[in-house]
């Protein structure tokens, strides 16, 4: 029987299926951090219970903790009492914490893939919507609820009902200038913030398959912008040399063995999607978005939609959002001053994302009213930026590599946009508020950050490279 | 938080946006409580108060003229991140059913997975229970989950919604999934010892 790549790993977890309800799967890995896990403990300790796998649990400390002297104590007190809280819990529980001063320390997500925990085949998921970025290995990952968390502590399984299957295909060869990013935020803009609820979408042709991982997950990861229950590439000979003697990567026999089982794990041809939608590479173009979902999206030397090109019935939304974002119904982004440059998140804060912004600003200069953050994705990435020199590039350009954590991805810990200002970010959500409260959001890929951080407007990066 | 949910009968609260996300139910400054309690205080926080703490008067909830246990909203609810605070927070400002076109999946789950019942009806539907409200904002609505029906008893009107039979057992009986995995906890070791 033909089977998509879902179907093959989904089949392999499930347990049960209950009558006229759904699955029993079972979770082979579990990220924790500190803002999602309290409460699970605690509603686990109340049942009198124990985690039940505590090695396939692995935590991090990522969402709230400061992006500077993360050596000293944090500052604000109810921050420090959930990282100190999560150090407890792990400790009572016996869950290996990579919590801050820890040289495996990052975004969730940054540090499953880069210490080669995430493995193709596998199912993960994290209290963090984010989670589809492991999809990249070909993993069935996606995001959670604390209950949900509870439940994954307690008993290793979720129950899950089979979600619909997507397949979105691109083709073709991407146009200059065009990162992984434009691709996602291109596909959100088509199908909408909610065009792939209830799916679980699979991301194939020829232009996803000449992506390196980290412009993969990039992909994956904001999956969930469109609704999606997860996002997933196939595992191919990139992925395989990507994950080769990592940290946690299954060595000599077994990686013989692992390799021979994840070469199973593509879509048979002729497996049935409840859904395709097929995409020409060279229709994207450098993406920026000008409102408050991230289906709001336009190519940078595009219009936003003016009144009449919006259905009346999304009119009242459509108006509300660029009276928060003071953007003008069929105006042009290109040129738009910007206040904040933001380089970091688990979208686009690995190592490549910070080479390409380096190549790029190396030997410009900072706009001279622009603040710029630029934060990594985990302590190896900082270390491994220091050591190719990638700091100093910056600091000779006018801005410095900040410490690794979520940052003003969500505005949690002090890195806030100020209420009315324009930040260019390479984060995922262009929510009201997101970044801090009024602040505004512009989604954007690093190149297109990058530019911004040194022209100090929104641009479009193929004039400059 | 009240365990099995069965009939609502109530007012009910408009909310009439599209693509409402989690970070606007409960804003991420919020989310430092290692407790799931007393999220409702802060419950859209940013369209409830100015930045000075003071009421915005032209918000819902801010407005004496509709109150209930039910919340109606529009299209593409709790889209956004999986923070199972915003559940916590509707549950805990009072609200035990949420109505709209459209759930974002993850924030469905939550709320399952806190007594709080997600009700899913047409977008005409829909519009007709803004209108009721609109005309009338002391019309009652009548959900029953035994009969899977939101029901506008002033218009005579009744839809069905769809919920998994294994759920509604679940919350007519106030149960939830991790009661129902620990009791199966022999059938998953069994299953790892299957992986080996
Ligand atoms: S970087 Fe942003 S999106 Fe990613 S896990 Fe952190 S808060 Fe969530």
């Amino acid at each position: 029987m033909t089977k998509t790549l879902f179907e093959k790993i989904w089949d392999k977890h499930v347990i049960r299926t209950i009558d006229g309800g759904p699955s029993v799967l079972y979770i082979d890995k579990h990220f924790i951090h500190e803002v999602t896990s309290p409460q699970a403990f605690r509603g686990l300790e109340k049942r009198g219970q124990k985690v039940f796998r505590p090695k396939q649990i692995v935590a991090t400390a990522d969402h709230n903790v400061p992006t500077v002297d993360q050596h000293l104590p944090i500052k604000d007190e109810l921050s420090r009492l959930q990282v100190q809280q999560l150090i407890e819990n792990c400790r009572n529980n016996d869950i290996e914490l990579y919590g801050l001063g820890h040289p495996f320390q990052g975004i969730v997500h940054v540090i499953g893939p880069e210490l080669g925990i995430t493995q193709p085949g596998m199912t993960i998921v994290c209290g963090d919507s984010h989670t589809s970025t492991h999809g990249a290995f070909g993993t069935i990952a996606f995001g959670i609820g604390t209950s949900e968390v509870e439940m994954v502590m307690g008993t290793q399984c979720l129950l899950q009902a089979k979600p619909k299957l997507m397949r979105i295909n691109i083709e073709g060869t991407l146009n200059r200038g065009v990162l992984s990013k434009d691709i996602i935020l291109y596909i959100i803009s088509r199908i909408s913030a909610s065009g792939a609820t209830g799916y679980f979408v699979e991301y194939a042709g020829s232009a996803i398959r000449g992506l390196s991982m980290e412009a993969r997950m990039t992909i994956c990861n904001m999956s969930i912008e469109m609704g999606a229950k997860g996002g997933m590439i196939a595992p191919d000979d990139i992925t395989f040399a990507y994950l080769k003697g990592r940290p946690f990567a299954p060595q000599g026999e077994a990686w013989t063995k692992a390799l021979a089982a994840w070469k199973e794990l593509y879509s048979d041809p002729g497996a049935a999607f409840d859904m395709e939608i097929h995409i020409d590479a060279k229709d994207i173009e450098p993406m920026i978005t000008y409102g408050t979902n991230p289906g709001m999206g336009i190519a940078v030397t595009g219009q936003i939609p003016s009144l009449q090109e919006v259905d009346d019935k999304e009119r009242p939304s459509f108006e509300k959002s660029l009276q928060y974002m003071g953007l003008e119904p069929g105006s042009r982004m290109k040129g738009k001053k910007v206040d904040y440059v933001f380089i970091g998140s688990c979208t686009n804060s690995r190592i490549e994302d910070l080479r390409m912004v380096a190549s790029f600003v190396k030997g410009k200069q900072k706009a001279s009213d622009v603040e710029v953050w630029i934060v990594p994705g985990s302590k190896q990435v900082e270390k491994q930026a220091t050591e190719e020199g990638i700091d100093k590039v910056f600091e000779a350009a006018g801005f410095h590599l900040r410490q690794p954590g979520c940052s003003a991805c969500l505005g949690m810990n002090e890195d806030k946009i100020p209420a009315g200002k324009y930040c260019i970010s390479t984060s995922n959500r262009n929510f009201e508020g997101r970044q801090g409260p009024n602040a505004r959001t512009l989604l954007a890929s690093p190149l297109t950050a990058a530019l911004a951080a040194i022209t100090g407007e929104v641009g479009d990066v193929r004039e400059f490279i | 938080m009240s365990k099995k949910i069965n009939i609502v009968q109530s007012t009910a609260v408009p909310l009439d946006m599209e693509n409402v996300d989690t970070d606007q139910i409960i804003p991420a400054r919020f989310l430092k409580a290692t407790s799931r309690e007393g999220f409702g205080e802060n419950l859209f926080r940013d369209w409830r108060y100015d930045s000075h703490n003071q009421p915005k008067k032209d918000f819902i909830l801010n407005d004496p003229t509709y109150s209930g246990r039910i919340l109606v909203a529009a299209k593409n609810f709790g889209c956004g991140s999986s923070r199972e605070h915003a559940a916590w927070a509707i549950k805990d400002y009072g609200f035990d059913v949420v109505v709209s076109s459209f759930f974002a999946d993850i924030f469905k789950s939550n709320a399952l997975n806190n007594f709080l019942l997600p009700v899913t009806v047409s977008d005409e539907f829909l519009q007709k229970i803004f209108r009721a409200i609109a005309g009338d904002p002391s019309v009652e609505l009548i959900v029953s989950l035994q009969d899977q029906t939101l029901t506008i008893p002033s218009l005579g009107e009744t839809t069905h919604f769809d919920i998994s039979d294994y759920k509604k057992t679940c919350l007519l009986n106030g149960y939830d999934d991790i009661d129902f995995l620990l009791s199966i906890k022999d059938e998953i070791e069994a299953f790892e010892r299957s992986r080996d």
